[in-house]
């Protein structure tokens, strides 16, 4: 018996749900690696997503070359990161942490008023790549490209990460800010430097996830990708906010369920699946409070 | 000549609290200068307005003779203060190798050999969890750690606290050591009278104010010290 026979559905479907648990994984990595140096829950993520849809957008309404417009993407999506991080997170970086949830609440609605004002309500369309979208046949089976390039990638981008955190300097004070930050900047580390790293990796993330999320979702509009940080985010928490892998791995989690039940259910019932995956949230967070993915008991680092 | 740590009329404030009233103390090369006093004195306020970890409220801290006050805690690692901080701080979740190699994150050296030499015991335990050690382990992989940045004045807050008897004379014949190695230490301790016996000098500290300093040749006046205590 096969995994997808077991599942009860087919390999499309399982298909998808890898692809979309690989993308909210790279989405939770971007939010833990932020979290883990300024203790801060960005929610304006999904904003950064947007920001690199629009540019993807951009790119092709006006016939650029797909890798202009990847590479557009790529350095809005930096940009507004770095500006951020400048302009938001330092100057805040040693306030509450409601202060600081609540200045990304704003960054995130700013950005959306903004690409309403510039982009209107109606949306753009971003389908430079969508020959992804045609199936690969493997096995006599038909699995869209999008579903296996976008496991890939994902898969891609977490062994870097693992590379650069385990083997680079730079990732060895990333790693220790994110435990003692305090300490770390005792030894010498180089606070700005480290909290700019993980600025920068996310927003490489973000962006990223922006070139994969424009080829199933050609239609970009203000609201792009806000709905999967809201389950990133519920993911994160779910699968245990202070240690990356167990914040990645929530992400897979919740991107593998979702994308498994939305193919699974009957298309007359695929709008209860939301309402089901948050019950299920609260239902782990009261038997698990500290994450699924977490051993032990483990509270929160303090911030610096 | 300009000693390699010189504090100068240094005040600490939190809020309405004055922690630190005007201290002035001068560490030289290859010389031991201990810090002791009760609870409350001022000694861990000390370390960290030398590192930059809370503000000077007011006079200065000197390094070979240039300021360090008004720079970030990771600016004066990298000008060549090292600090042992209390309760050790190791990364647990880290081994004890990227410990050590986290040492070098000022920038300054990151060799490990010649910590290795210092504490065979932390080579030993080299790639294991730091968070696996015993207490009197990690406050070797502590100093150990501090070594690796090549200081130039190495700061340690209690690093006896909490340790088996055999191991605080591991830990202080360590500090002969590197005394020896032409470092500058301060060294913040409780216990009194083996710090006066070590130290170049001992300064006692009490509510804020450097109340007596010490000879080794003082390390048996009980008396003395007692009465510093209470003053």
């Amino acid at each position: 018996m096969t995994l997808a026979t077991f599942l009860g559905a087919d390999w499309q479907t399982l298909a998808d749900a890898f692809g979309l648990g690989g993308i909210y994984a790279l989405m939770a990595v971007g939010i833990g690696l932020v979290f883990g140096v300024l203790r801060l829950i960005n929610f304006a993520y999904g904003q950064l997503v947007m920001a690199g849809a629009y540019s993807l957008a951009f790119a092709y309404e006006r016939g650029w070359p797909v890798w202009v417009g990847i590479l557009l993407c790529f350095g809005v999506v930096v940009a507004l990161s770095i500006a951020m991080d400048w302009v938001v997170f330092r100057p805040l970086r040693t306030q509450s942490p409601a202060v600081m949830l609540v200045a990304t609440f704003a960054i995130a609605f700013l950005l959306q008023s903004i690409a309403l004002l510039w982009f209107g309500s109606l949306g753009k369309i971003a389908a430079s790549l969508s020959s992804l979208n045609q199936p690969w046949t493997i096995g006599g089976v038909d699995v869209r490209k999008i579903s296996i390039v976008s496991a890939a990638v994902a898969a891609g981008c977490l062994i870097v990460l693992v590379l650069l955190l385990g083997r680079t300097a730079v990732g060895l004070q990333m790693r220790a800010a994110a435990l003692d930050f305090r300490t770390a900047r005792l030894l010498g580390v180089r606070a700005n430097r480290v909290i700019g790293s993980a600025v920068l990796l996310s927003g490489l993330l973000a962006a990223t996830v922006a070139v994969l999320m424009t080829v199933q979702t050609p239609l970009v509009t203000p609201d792009f990708a806000l709905r999967d940080t809201i389950l990133v985010l519920a993911g994160v928490v779910l699968g245990g906010m202070n240690r990356l892998v167990s914040a990645t791995l929530g992400g897979f989690a919740i991107g593998f369920a979702a994308g498994f039940l939305g193919g699974a259910l009957p298309t007359n019932q695929s709008q209860y699946l939301p309402s089901f995956l948050f019950a299920a949230v609260i239902l782990v967070l009261l038997v698990r409070p500290a994450g699924l993915f977490t051993r032990g008991s483990q509270q929160a680092v303090e911030r610096v | 000549m300009t000693p390699a740590l010189e504090l100068d009329g240094l005040e600490v404030r939190y809020g309405a609290v004055h922690a630190v009233r005007g201290i002035s103390l001068a560490v030289d090369r290859g010389e031991i200068v201990g810090l002791i006093g009760p609870n409350g004195a001022g000694k861990s306020s000390t370390l960290h307005a030398v590192m930059g970890a809370v503000s000077v409220a007011a006079g200065d801290v000197r390094l070979d003779g240039r300021t360090l006050v008004g720079r970030r805690p990771e600016d004066v690692a990298r000008a060549g203060v090292a600090l042992v901080p209390e309760g050790r701080r190791i990364f647990a979740e880290l081994t004890v190798e990227e410990n050590l190699r986290l040492g070098g994150a000022s920038g300054r050296n990151g060799n490990l050999t010649a910590a290795y030499e210092l504490f065979p015991a932390v080579y030993e335990a080299r790639k294991r969890h730091a968070g696996a050690l015993s207490g009197g382990q990690q406050q070797q992989l502590a100093i150990a750690r501090a070594l690796v940045a090549d200081p130039q004045v190495l700061l340690l807050d209690e690093p006896s606290l909490g340790l088996a008897p055999q191991v605080v004379d591991v830990v202080f014949e360590a500090l002969q050591e590197i005394r020896s190695s032409g470092l500058a230490i301060l060294l913040v301790e409780q216990r009194a009278q083996r710090t006066v016996a070590l130290a170049d000098r001992s300064h006692v500290l009490a509510n804020g104010r450097l109340r007596l300093t010490l000879g080794p040749q003082e390390a048996g006046d009980t008396d003395a010290l007692v009465a510093a205590y209470f003053a």
